[in-house]
């Protein structure tokens, strides 16, 4: 009953944890699914993100300028990937790597060189905090302390900027490029800077979400993102898995992405109350994305020799 | 219209792999020309095209299109003036994007892109009309994915994407080459009641000489990087398959060339 218990009382922080990791899978799914491409800035990006929003806090900044901040810190990240991979030729899960290590010590310096810095919501005013997310005393303290009713919020906005943007025009040319750039050229498309566009968009979101987790732990820390990008597509590859036959529209694709995040927090939650070793998770974590990306490879092997054995018995 | 001047380029140079598609080629196309383009394997016609497309920059020489030099210009800034189609109907749409769209996209080649919506409801109703023209059922399917098409429904979209902004050449490049001879014969027919309707400068690549006299008002052939035979006109009109073939030895100067360029 005491496991139960705990993991009721668990819940709100899967929750909300997953809701912020939703944002950042969402930048994740902007390049994987749309651009068509592995970035792996993010790991590094995710932790700048943090980094400049609690030092702006810190420093006195009001904390929604400091998510904005965070934001175009995001985008600067992705801007120099995407000009390594673009400008420089270099491939571009290479280029993720070499931003995603140049970030390591640049975020060092953002945080004073210091590996973590905290910022107590005793002390400053914040957006989220971890020790409000089980605050349902009465409608107006959940409305405004608990971090869960603005997550959501904040995810339903993005989801629906973003579905608004790839609608549009420029929008349109970035999915193009994506999908396949030798039509996207010949239709007039730059695919260079729509390849930037795109790594800037996506790593300005995982920036975003590595400002919240900052604030809702408390603190930001130089390795926050080690592994971020597993995380990110075990959120992609579970959204599709549960929602792929029955979200169609784009919005609730990204949708999908996020309660994948959610799922994903929820399942942590459940191996750890479990008594699952932390040190393992992410051995774990890395399994399972590999398990969940090799379903479609392993779905098309079977399906093939299926039909071939049908195929001969119709014959 | 085009004129290529001294063009040459190199793949691969100074390495054992070295091969020079186009040698000093020299082109001149008029108005409303349907250039149909044949030639041997290796004999730079793909290479032609690719090169007043920008795919790459070539080594010297210079392309000018209706007076204005695109010699150095990148691929996406060439293509306001250019309709392409490819021989692998997977090139030319976007497969995960809807009918729809892959028009849409189209319809803004050439001119900048905004945050306006990407398709709206007057093109809708513009492209529904266009697809109806092609009888192949597209019409009722606009918001499909791409992906979903048979090559030959994608190969006729793709031309129905090149025609649809005006562009100053048509760049077919054995565009029914992948397709089975049905629908090979239905979408050059459409390249014909396309390039008419619209009366557009046209380069035709293909390998089937029955095509390359049937199709187009001038006809030229291409070996080692150069055109050898160039005919237009009542001269095109009375041409027959044993005459080009008679041409070609002539112009490559080997009775070989001749079987190698039937097999091709």
């Amino acid at each position: 009953m005491s496991f139960l218990s705990a993991l009721f009382n668990s819940m709100p922080g899967a929750v909300a944890q997953g809701l912020i990791w939703g944002l950042m899978a969402i930048g994740v799914y902007i390049t994987f699914r749309i651009l068509d491409l592995a970035d792996l800035t993010v790991d590094g990006s995710i932790a700048t993100g943090g980094a400049v929003a609690v030092m702006l806090i810190r420093g006195g900044c009001n904390p929604v300028l400091a998510l904005l901040a965070a934001f175009a810190a995001g985008m600067l990240a992705g801007f120099v990937t995407g000009m390594f991979h673009t400008r420089c030729g270099i491939p571009a899960i290479l280029s993720g790597i070499l931003t995603q290590l140049a970030l390591y010590s640049i975020n060092l310096r953002i945080m004073g060189s210091k590996a973590n810095q905290a910022v107590g919501v005793d002390k400053y005013s914040l957006i989220v905090s971890q020790r409000y997310v089980r605050e349902f005393s009465g409608i107006k303290e959940f409305l405004f302390k608990n971090p869960l009713p603005l997550l959501l919020a904040l995810t339903v906005v993005i989801i629906a900027a973003l579905y608004w943007f790839f609608g549009t025009e420029k929008g349109s040319a970035l999915r193009a490029t994506g999908s396949n750039p030798n039509m996207a050229r010949a239709q007039g498309i730059n695919t260079n800077s729509n390849i930037v566009l795109g790594l800037m968009l996506s790593n300005g979101l995982v920036a975003l979400s590595g400002a919240l987790l900052a604030q809702f732990q408390g603190a930001s820390d130089v390795n926050m993102g080690r592994g971020a990008i597993v995380i990110g597509l075990a959120a992609v590859i579970i959204g599709e898995v549960v929602f792929g036959k029955l979200f169609r529209n784009f919005a609730l694709k990204l949708l999908a992405v996020s309660i994948g995040a959610v799922i994903y927090y929820i399942v942590l939650q459940i191996v750890l109350q479990l008594g699952l070793n932390t040190n393992d998770l992410k051995l774990i974590t890395a399994l399972i994305v590999a398990l969940f990306l090799s379903v479609p490879y392993w779905k098309s092997k079977m399906f093939r020799v299926k039909a071939q054995k049908g195929g001969a018995r119709h014959a | 219209m085009l004129e290529l001047k001294n063009v040459c380029k190199t793949f691969n140079p100074g390495t054992v792999n070295a091969k020079v598609a186009l040698n000093d080629l020299n082109l001149k196309l008029n108005d409303g020309d349907f250039v149909t383009v044949i030639g041997g394997n290796g004999a730079g016609k793909s290479t032609m095209l690719n090169a007043i497309a920008g795919s790459f920059l070539i080594d010297s020489g210079s392309i000018v299109i209706d007076g204005q030099n695109i010699t150095n210009l990148p691929e996406h800034k060439r293509a306001a003036f250019l309709g392409r189609v490819f021989q692998d109907p997977m090139m030319g749409t976007a497969p995960t994007m809807q009918i729809e769209e892959n028009l849409a996209l189209a319809a803004r080649r050439g001119k900048p892109r905004g945050l306006r919506w990407g398709v709206t409801k007057a093109e809708r109703a513009d492209y529904q009309e266009r697809l109806r023209a092609l009888d192949l059922g597209l019409e009722d399917r606009m918001t499909a994915k791409v992906g979903l098409l048979s090559g030959g429904q994608r190969q006729a979209l793709t031309l129905l994407m090149a025609a649809l902004q005006q562009p100053k050449l048509l760049l077919l490049d054995e565009h029914t080459a992948a397709l089975d001879p049905r629908t090979a014969a239905k979408v050059l027919e459409l390249s014909d009641r396309i390039v008419q309707e619209h009366n557009l400068t046209t380069l035709m690549i293909t390998h089937n000489m029955k095509d390359a006299i049937a199709h187009g008002n001038r006809l030229i052939m291409m070996d080692a990087g150069r055109v050898v035979v160039d005919i237009s006109g009542e001269e095109k009109k009375k041409l027959t398959v044993p005459d080009l073939l008679a041409l070609f030895s002539h112009a490559s100067g080997s009775e070989e060339a001749n079987d190698k360029m039937l097999l091709s």
